[in-house]
């Protein structure tokens, strides 16, 4: 399948060039998916995805919901004894899902443009943000006051700030924004 | 000089691709050739008798044959040669097989090329001077360095053929790592009935002085030739005089100030101790440390007790000299423990198994402690929190193994088998217990290896889970297990009563300063290096060291113990001859120009690099210059290539030998 004279698929060239690593290293040893938060909630587990790219099977990779689920926490990023980042392979898979047209469902999506939203903004979450901007963008499907149970406990444990924090580096992580926008078009 | 050149076709091997018959031809006509030939096999019988007939019909001084690579018929010819009288170092060789024919197809392009490799030969051999072999002594006694089992078997062997060994263990028994298991796979034999009685013969056996509690501390000389240093350790008890009663170990009031290394931290000893019941000697030494004597200068109790008075505080280490003739590394290894990383340490801990740190999470030689019969808990499953049987317990494999994030990209092989055993050795004490192996792939090549572990499986009923474990936590006195079955697909979370990790295997932490001191190479996890992975896998790279057990790599006990009786068998034919004759293809030092910098020293892997005082003839000294060992020189050139005044060259590879050969490819 791969080796140094072998041929690659352009789509997985693409995709080692978006995440910068050889996606043979992956051993299939499932670490990923067991320490994986959305494990419980994603029907097919986050090392199956990679299995997809290693068995040039991209489109099941890219129609998959787990890509779409992962929080980028990164904890499958932490873990990997194989020091593989599987959290940046997520990210990749989803640019190329939009790219080549499988986009997530509408909520999903708005979400999506909600985060990134805030990194631009920001350079990191911001939480309230996020809910602002992503309730406002998905207003018809009329899910306003969806989860605001949760909203009191975030509150007490430090994990909504009411305001924004922004990072340092702001100013450059706009421009890096910028310059993607201005090469590809605003998606 | 008469120079003979003769040409192989090696069958089709080479006159396949050089026109031999032209090469030959045209290489008549090279200045100082007196005759030039071709032959099919220059290598078979009637082949050397052309050369020894052409010798003596010519009346040659010296010979180039141009044929396959030296590494192959190289002696053949210098036999031959040497046969018709001419010295054998007066023989060169062309290697116009691997360097021609065999990677090239062009017939006219492959003929000029090994006629200008010939030539090239011949400007050499012009430039060549009669040698002669090294000839050395070997003293008949070998060093055995650790004790556990491959020490034990390279010992007795060496032994058993009789010759003198030197067997040397830094703890205070023999026995290592075999000592503290269970039972061992795939037999379940146990372990301390197979291996106490050898641990016996050698303290038995007329040939072997055993060296225990005591460290190698320097090494010199050269193979057959060592003298090596051996500090023995103060045992604070007098060896001849201890009789092994035990009864100072028993009144000793500082029971619980220490934890058993034997026991692995799972029980306490005295300051006064044997490792274990069976330990060879049975003589205790006292750990200084915690011993409350050393510490407030009162107690004594050992002293009192001591009816042979064998109690001696004042007790120092002593420093032995031994003349040795061959070595034997047998140092083994060590568990990686999973803990936050001492510094300078390659490895990371594991902090999502929480470091080491719940009471309920073991290490495999903490298992087998547990399941030994005389071991902490009299061979009870009993978990270390409370005492209580577990009765849902995990084995993780591959902690550490194959984690390049840790630091270790190398299987340790072991573990695949040892934790099929531990699976079983559960089941048969824990009959309505359930225990559970994560995996990544079952490594089980070996004699009844694959066999033992369907046996965990099929009949023991251990339930095998193919995924890494991602974390480990506590949680209402259970230690939580998040895992997924890769096979399945499935999320896998267990709350297990304890949980053992089959913790990789690492070098001994001073095998890198041991190999230092003995000048043999090691890998960047610590282990020993084999001279060649396959037709050398028992010889270190320097003469007369040998390699055995897991010193070198993750090994099983058949695998050590083989490794140990090949060793022992290297030890025994370099112990065959009384002298040892060896090529003098070694760096030599110009006294006169030698300006005594000693970057050749620097450099030198070998040690072989002395300092050498000239004096005058009234004792006053005029400079120190460098001289070469030659026992220990393997001719590396690494001295020649590096000395600034070109005061050290390789006999048989000169400058002017080499230039000769370069300039005979310039005149193409």
């Amino acid at each position: 399948m791969s080796g140094h004279h072998s041929h690659k698929d352009p789509l997985l060239e693409e995709i080692e060039h978006l995440t910068s690593q050889n996606t043979s290293v992956c051993y299939q040893c499932g670490k990923c998916s067991a320490g994986c938060p959305i494990r419980d909630f994603a029907e097919e587990s986050p090392n199956k995805i990679i299995r997809y790219i290693q068995l040039g099977l991209y489109e099941k990779a890219l129609k998959s919901k787990t890509i779409w689920l992962c929080a980028s926490c990164q904890t499958c990023t932490t873990r990997c004894p194989q020091k593989y980042d599987l959290a940046r392979l997520m990210d990749a898979l989803r640019q190329l899902a939009i790219k080549k047209g499988y986009k997530p469902d509408r909520a999903v999506y708005k979400f999506h443009k909600a985060f990134l939203k805030q990194i631009k903004d920001h350079g990191r979450s911001y939480e309230l943000g996020l809910v602002r901007d992503y309730k406002l963008s998905n207003i018809a499907s009329l899910t306003l006051f969806q989860d605001m149970d949760v909203a009191p406990t975030m509150l007490l444990k430090g994990k909504l700030g009411i305001l924004p924090h922004n990072i340092k580096g702001k100013k450059a992580i706009e421009k890096m924004f910028k310059k993607y926008y201005d090469k590809k078009g605003d998606e | 000089m008469k120079i003979g050149v003769f040409v192989c076709q090696c069958g089709e091997n080479i006159g396949k691709t050089v026109d031999c018959v032209g090469v030959a031809k045209s290489c008549a006509s090279i200045p100082g050739v007196a005759v030039s030939m071709e032959y099919k096999y220059m290598c078979s019988d009637p082949g050397q008798n052309l050369v020894k007939q052409a010798i003596a019909d010519n009346g040659l001084d010296a010979v180039v044959v141009a044929a396959c690579s030296p590494h192959m018929h190289e002696k053949t010819f210098r036999k031959a040669a040497n046969g018709a009288g001419i010295n054998p170092f007066l023989v060169e060789i062309a290697n116009i097989r691997e360097h021609v024919s065999w990677i090239h197809d062009d017939v006219p392009s492959g003929s000029l090329k090994a006629t200008d490799l010939i030539r090239s030969a011949v400007e050499k051999v012009k430039n060549n001077a009669p040698l002669t072999t090294i000839k050395v002594p070997v003293t008949k006694r070998a060093l055995v360095i650790g004790g556990g089992i491959s020490g034990i078997q390279a010992a007795l062997d060496i032994a058993n053929a009789g010759y003198e060994v030197v067997l040397v263990e830094k703890e205070p028994s023999i026995g290592g790592h075999m000592s503290q298991l269970s039972e061992t796979f795939p037999t379940l034999d146990c372990s301390q009935c197979i291996l106490t009685p050898r641990m016996v013969e050698v303290y038995q056996h007329p040939k072997i002085k055993l060296l225990t509690y005591s460290e190698v501390e320097a090494v010199d000389g050269f193979i057959g030739n060592f003298k090596v240093k051996i500090r023995k350790k103060a045992r604070s008890v007098i060896d001849e005089d201890c009789n092994g009663c035990g009864m100072c170990i028993q009144k000793c009031p500082t029971k619980k100030k220490a934890y058993s290394e034997f026991e692995e931290g799972m029980a306490f000893r005295p300051a006064i101790y044997v490792p274990f019941p069976q330990a060879v000697p049975n003589i205790p030494v006292i750990d200084r440390s915690v011993c409350t004597f050393y510490k407030t200068g009162k107690c004594k109790i050992c002293e009192t007790v001591c009816g042979r008075k064998a109690i001696d505080f004042m007790q120092e280490d002593t420093i032995l000299e031994e003349e040795i003739g061959a070595i034997v590394v047998a140092t083994g290894f060590k568990l990686y423990k999973i803990t936050k990383p001492e510094p300078g340490s390659p490895y990371e801990g594991y902090g999502e198994y929480g470091y080491g740190e719940y009471k309920d999470v073991i290490d495999g030689l903490q298992f087998e402690r547990m399941a030994s019969a005389s071991g902490p808990t009299a061979g009870e499953m009993k978990r270390p929190s409370d005492g209580k049987e577990p009765k849902k317990i995990v084995f993780i494999q591959c902690v550490g193994s194959r984690d390049e994030s840790k630091g270790f990209s190398y299987c340790s092989k072991i573990c695949c088998m040892y934790t099929a055993k531990h699976a079983m050795l559960y089941k048969h004490k824990v009959h309505d217990g359930e225990a559970y192996v994560f995996y990544m792939d079952i490594r089980s090549g070996g004699k009844m290896y694959e066999e033992f572990v369907r046996r965990g499986i099929e009949e023991d009923g251990a339930k095998y889970i193919r995924g890494r474990v991602s974390r480990l936590y506590e949680e209402n006195g259970k230690i939580i297990v998040k895992g997924e079955d890769t096979l399945a697909g499935v999320p896998i979370t267990i709350d297990a009563d304890m949980v053992v990790l089959a913790t990789a295997m690492v070098a001994q932490k001073e095998a890198p300063k041991l190999a230092q001191i003995l000048g043999i190479p090691y890998d960047k996890h610590g282990f020993m290096s084999e001279s060649h992975p396959k037709l050398k896998p028992v010889e270190s790279s320097s003469g007369g060291i040998f390699l055995a057990g897991a010193a070198n790599a993750p090994k099983d006990i058949p695998e050590s113990v083989s490794m140990a009786s090949a060793a022992a068998a290297k030890v025994m034919i370099l112990f065959s001859s009384d002298i040892l004759e060896r090529e003098p293809v070694i760096a030599q030092v110009d006294e006169s120009t030698c300006v005594g910098c000693f970057y050749c020293q620097k450099v030198c892997a070998y040690n072989a690099v002395e300092r050498k005082e000239i004096k005058d003839r009234n004792g006053k000294l005029i400079k120190v210059v460098a001289y070469v060992n030659e026992g220990l020189c393997q001719g590396c050139g690494t001295c020649n290539a590096t000395c600034p005044s070109k005061s050290v060259e390789l006999i048989g590879f000169k400058d002017e030998q080499i230039f000769a050969q370069i300039c005979a490819l310039n005149e193409i």
